[in-house]
């Protein structure tokens, strides 16, 4: 469904992925484990188009979105929830999850995206800056789904979240890959948070995948010991 | 100063100097609902805004003297096409505008300033070498000439009456799309986060670019409306540009209610008071107490209250 081949990025001289590869299938939730600036959110940035990638290509389910603007990557199946959730705070509720809407050329909202997340139907018409941060981030995961994508991209939706709600939201995520076959990328920094949620687990280090291992039989030990300072 | 006057006298003074100034609210309202909406939402500062005004003024002009020589009979209607033609005339040339110039500057704010500026003295040696440099007037059609008697001592103009009705008209639509319509909520994710807004599915550029071409065609309606109340020349524009980005800034940036509310106030106070004092007196006075306001609350009038 996703498939990134020598995707290779950065800022003008200094290189952050050199040479990337990675195949997601339909329907598996990845966890990109990895430390402060290891390439993380570089890499979700680049696969939005957000950041200009120098190098390779990103196809999802066949279609090379590789140099295309931001906007044609949605409607071309990505959907991006960022670092620091970035709602738009002076919009209500409900016209942040109507923005995504644009690619589809729907008017209203599908239900089954507020049965998700049922706290934003009580809010509809509050601004979104006036959220607490666990509802922003449902919000932003809310708004990301208006765009019927077929790949989820969420960059370190636990910082700065309750643990219960993180437990929580890795129960909604499982949900929406169950309901919709979505393909879900995470990256994270939180190891109980990729185990509770991933398939499959890769550690990011340096701007390359150094590690890559199913869900089941992990060892958890020599994934964290990429996790430690 | 209220000396020599006796009451009922005041009273005429106040009403009537109260309606001019409704009419220059008007003009005010719909040249800062352009501004509102490039300023406030974009924020571009576009000093050429005056200019787009001009242009619409001229528009008007050419389509009154068109209907003169080839349609005398529908002479009455001209003005309907002319705001029509104004609008289409003012918002091309700004999506070309935004397309040549202005998207290279969305990451420099204070550089839209210069390149505006630049822009705006192009546009007026353009209008003086094609228009002249002597203003033009239009002739007002009949049905609008004349005033309402309301009493004895209060007259109220035709042709105020119909700038006002066509401000608040226009105000209208410009809320309705901003805040009903599915381009009103492109324009403000947009805005807020330009970055995000692409990453939602928004196509930023056509939508800057949308945004632009109306804020500066609803300056062209201003500009058809001006033609009732002034004279047009290739530097009308230069008087209202500064009184416009008064308003826009008294009333809060980002608030349309807000920009209506400045713009009634200060275009009151300005004309109750130049009838009892001199112009500039009556500028001074205002500009002063809106400096006063503004360093009391910053933000303006109105503007939204969010946790940072």
């Amino acid at each position: 469904m996703l498939n990134i081949q020598n995707l290779t990025s950065g800022y003008g001289e200094s290189r952050v992925l050199n040479g990337l590869d990675l195949t997601v299938p339909k329907g598996q939730i990845v966890a990109i484990m990895g430390r402060n600036g290891m390439g993380k959110t570089t890499l979700m940035k680049s696969l939005m188009g957000i950041v200009q990638a120098t190098d390779g290509t990103v196809a999802v389910d066949g279609t090379p979105v590789g140099g295309m603007k931001s906007h044609a990557r949605v409607a071309n199946g990505l959907a991006y929830v960022p670092q620091g959730r970035q709602i738009f705070s002076a919009m209500t509720v409900e016209e942040n999850v109507e923005t995504g809407l644009t690619v589809t050329g729907r008017k209203t909202v599908p239900a089954n995206i507020y049965d998700l997340f049922p706290v934003l139907v009580d809010m509809k018409h509050r601004r979104g800056g006036n959220l607490s941060g666990g509802q922003q981030q449902q919000l932003a995961i809310a708004r990301a789904m208006a765009s019927d994508p077929k790949v989820l991209l969420l960059d370190e939706p636990t910082e700065g979240i309750q643990p219960s709600i993180i437990r929580e939201m890795a129960r909604t995520l499982r949900r929406i890959r169950d309901e919709h076959g979505l393909t879900i990328v995470v990256s994270e920094q939180v190891l109980s948070f990729a185990l509770d949620v991933a398939d499959r687990v890769l550690v990011l280090e340096k701007g390359a995948l150094v590690h890559d291992s199913p869900r089941a039989g992990i060892d958890e030990a020599h994934v964290s010991k990429f996790l430690s300072v | 100063m209220f000396s020599g006057y006796s009451l009922p006298e005041l009273g005429a003074i106040f009403a009537m100097q109260g309606f001019a100034g409704l009419i220059l609210f008007s003009v005010f309202v719909l040249m800062a609902l352009g501004l509102a909406i490039i300023f406030g939402q974009m924020g571009v500062i576009n000093m050429a805004h005056g200019e787009f005004m001009i242009l619409g003024a001229y528009v008007t002009y050419l389509v009154s003297q068109a209907f003169a020589t080839y349609a005398p009979a529908l002479f009455g209607a001209y003005f309907f096409v002319a705001m029509v033609l104004a609008f289409c005339a003012s918002g091309l040339l700004g999506m070309f505008v935004e397309w040549a110039i202005i998207r290279h500057l969305y990451k420099r704010p204070l550089d839209t300033l210069l390149a505006t500026w630049g822009l705006s003295l192009i546009l007026q040696q353009s209008f003086r070498s094609l228009f002249g440099a002597r203003e033009v007037g239009v002739t007002i059609p009949s049905w609008m000439m004349g005033s309402l008697p309301l009493t004895d001592l209060i007259e109220v103009p035709i042709n105020g009456i119909f700038v006002m009705v066509l401000a608040l008209g226009i105000s209208a639509a410009v809320y309705v799309m901003m805040f009903k319509s599915g381009w009103g909520r492109q324009v403000r994710a947009v805005t807020q986060n330009r970055t995000m807004a692409g990453a939602v599915g928004i196509d930023t550029e056509r939508t800057d670019r949308l945004t632009f071409g109306i804020g500066c065609g609803v300056a062209g309606i201003a500009g058809a409306a001006f033609t009732m109340i002034g004279s047009t020349g290739p530097t009308s524009g230069q008087a209202y540009i500064v009184d416009t980005f008064l308003v826009v800034v008294f009333g809060g940036a980002a608030s349309l209610l807000g920009t209506i509310a400045s713009a009634f106030s200060i275009s009151q106070a300005q004309s109750i008071l130049e009838f009892f004092l001199s112009g500039s007196m009556a500028k001074v006075i205002t500009l002063l107490v809106v400096v006063g306001i503004l360093m009391l609350r910053p933000q303006g009038l109105f503007s939204i209250k969010l946790r940072k």
